[in-house]
């Protein structure tokens, strides 16, 4: 019995630690909604984008090497380098910004004041393109990604715990370094947008449009920097799931786990986000491991969503989200 | 005046040559069919307090949203220090030095009194992304300048007491004054305000115009006011624009105004008979 216990509490930490994974994909949603009211469908495919442009830039890889080889009928697949995963970060994340930029210059500035639903639409289109222009640059095989994380059993862990409950808890290295550098991304951004000027506009243009007009904010800058943090926050989860999953275009599916943990936090709240991925994380893998065996098993595929839906039946603002009140 | 010859500001009688601080000159602006303002001039003279009163509907805050940036006149050019203005973002005109306040007040609620008076002084701070990001050297110097200059506004405005609530928790007269404040934070040489007074009781209303008129006697700022209350204009103001269907009715000192015919007929209405 005390075993079985014991490996409850394994299956939660585990669970845990996938969470932070959602929490990750659901913080960039949640960056963008707030910001702007834009429900940003290509958040996953921002992720898998990122994670392919840093294997691709690592490698060395000649982006859209099959175009060009067509076209010109050269050969040509690698530069011949590697580049250091510092550097290649470093890039990427120029890219990003880059990426954040053209979206506002090409999509947004064009439909200022436009429905929600409008908006939202434009992003799926996004999420496509961005897909096929991934496949097309850096081509649809799936990648390793290795930047130097540490991966496997985390020894110590399982040392320990056996020599105190006669039990060793299997814990990946991996999952452990994901949820410290989840938990130092949200201080930081949470300290960033507490306390710089930068990050002061942001809420404001978040709570007001008008009055961030008002006092001299232009929202078009905003919204560029809005989606460069969330290019960056999509770069994070794409490092993460790409070291534990290889980089491959399914990756851009977990942006449909991110939705129940939005649903269950809310969607314009950034702790509410983190709570979502960690109980969805922590729950599916509990009952995975509880009611799994009578059911039949797979119930990881849809416990997050059947739990989603309970939320929105009584409580649709989410756990955190802003009570929707209307006045009649 | 601006001298459409030579371009360049003299009196009308050749003493001496003021510049106004702000003129609008044959504003026109449409929406679609409807015409919300007819062909108005009138100028704002540097430290005066100029009310723009009014019966409902009749273009005031749509002029003041032509000022703001907020709307674009079809005809017509604003000029400000004497220079005749592009059309222009409302952020571009905030960085110019004009601040307003909004009918149904535009704060940022989920944020505290400190903060929404923090972000009217965005506009002054210079330091670069990246050193905010670090937090280095000036950045920590701006922030630590510029929180001195809001504990001032709010000590002036003697909000102290409110200074970490969220202002989405605070009683409509006091939302009214941190808006106020948040325009002042900016410094601005020109403040706008909406219907400043307007759903307040009497009390509230001295309040707010006191502080109205210790701006303009402490800071000499600028300031063109709406407002619906005639007692109200008529003791804060020095000059008084009356509009009506989007035309100009009047124009002149609150005594001037108050004996002129057309403004009485669009206040009172005329008999028909």
């Amino acid at each position: 019995m005390f075993e079985q216990f014991l490996f409850a509490v394994e299956v939660a930490l585990n669970g845990f630690m996938a969470g932070v994974m959602y929490s990750l994909v659901a913080l960039g949603f949640v960056l963008i909604f707030k910001a702007s009211g834009i429900f940003n469908y290509a958040q996953g495919v921002m992720a898998l984008f990122a994670a392919l442009t840093l294997v691709g830039l690592m490698d060395g890889q000649v982006p859209f090497a099959h175009l060009i080889n067509a076209v010109l009928g050269t050969e040509a697949h690698h530069f011949g380098w590697h580049l250091p995963a510092v550097l290649a970060i470093l890039f990427t994340m120029a890219i990003m910004v880059a990426f954040a930029w053209a979206v506002n210059e090409l999509i947004l500035k064009h439909l200022v004041n436009q429905e929600p639903i409008i908006l939202f639409m434009a992003t799926i289109g996004l999420a496509y393109f961005l897909e096929g222009f991934g496949d097309l640059m850096w081509g649809a095989d799936i990648k390793k990604l290795d930047v130097g994380l540490p991966q496997g059993i985390n020894g110590w862990i399982d040392e320990t715990t056996f020599n105190a409950f006669g039990y060793g808890f299997f814990i990946d290295n991996l999952d452990i370094v994901a949820t410290v550098i989840a938990a130092v991304l949200v201080t930081v951004l949470v300290l960033f947008s507490q306390y710089t000027k930068q990050g002061r506009a942001l809420r404001a243009v978040a709570d007001d449009h008008q009055a961030a007009l008002s006092v001299g904010i232009s929202l078009n800058s905003i919204w560029v920097l809005v989606w460069s943090i969330a290019g960056f926050v999509a770069l994070v989860a794409g490092v993460m799931w790409g070291a534990k999953s290889g980089v491959q275009f399914s990756l851009s599916l977990i942006a449909l786990k991110a939705l129940p943990v939005l649903m269950l936090g809310g969607f314009t709240s950034i702790p509410g986000a983190i709570v979502g991925g960690l109980i969805i994380g922590v729950g599916e893998k509990l009952f995975e491991f509880l009611a799994g065996p009578a059911l039949g098993g797979a119930t990881e595929n849809w416990f997050a969503f059947v739990l989603a839906l309970v939320f929105l039946v009584f409580r649709p603002q989410g756990l955190f989200g802003e009570k929707i009140i209307e006045r009649v | 005046m601006l001298d459409d010859k030579t371009g360049e500001y003299a009196a009308e009688d050749g003493t001496e040559a003021v510049v106004p601080l702000m003129e609008m000159r044959n504003i026109v602006l449409r929406f679609g069919g409807v015409v919300a303002i007819r062909d108005i001039s009138f100028d704002i003279r540097e430290g005066e307090i100029r009310a723009i009163i009014g019966p409902n509907g009749a273009g005031k805050s749509s002029l003041l949203n032509v000022i703001s940036g907020f709307y674009h006149p079809q005809e017509g050019v604003v000029i400000f220090r004497g220079r005749e203005r592009a059309p222009m973002k409302p952020y571009q005109v905030a960085r110019q030095g004009i601040a307003r306040t909004f009918q149904n007040i535009a704060l940022f609620h989920g944020m505290t009194v400190l903060d929404n008076v923090m972000t009217g002084r965005l506009t002054r701070m210079k330091s670069s992304m990246a050193a905010q990001a670090l937090w280095i050297g000036s950045a920590e110097r701006e922030e630590i300048e510029n929180r001195g200059k809001v504990e001032e506004i709010i000590d002036f405005l003697n909000i102290q007491h409110i200074r970490k609530v969220p202002v989405g928790r605070l009683p409509y007269g006091l939302k009214k004054r941190v808006e106020l404040a948040r325009a002042l934070a900016a410094e601005p040489e020109l403040l706008l305000l909406d219907e400043p007074m307007a759903g307040m009781n009497v009390e509230e209303k001295e309040d707010m115009s006191r502080f109205i008129l210790d701006v303009n006697d402490e800071f000499g700022t600028t300031i063109a006011l709406i407002e619906h209350d005639m007692g109200v204009v008529m003791d804060l103001s020095d000059r008084v624009v009356v509009m009506d269907y989007g035309r100009k009715i009047g124009d002149g000192t609150p005594d001037e105004v108050r004996n002129n015919q057309d403004v009485i007929d669009a206040y009172l209405g005329v008999g028909h008979d």
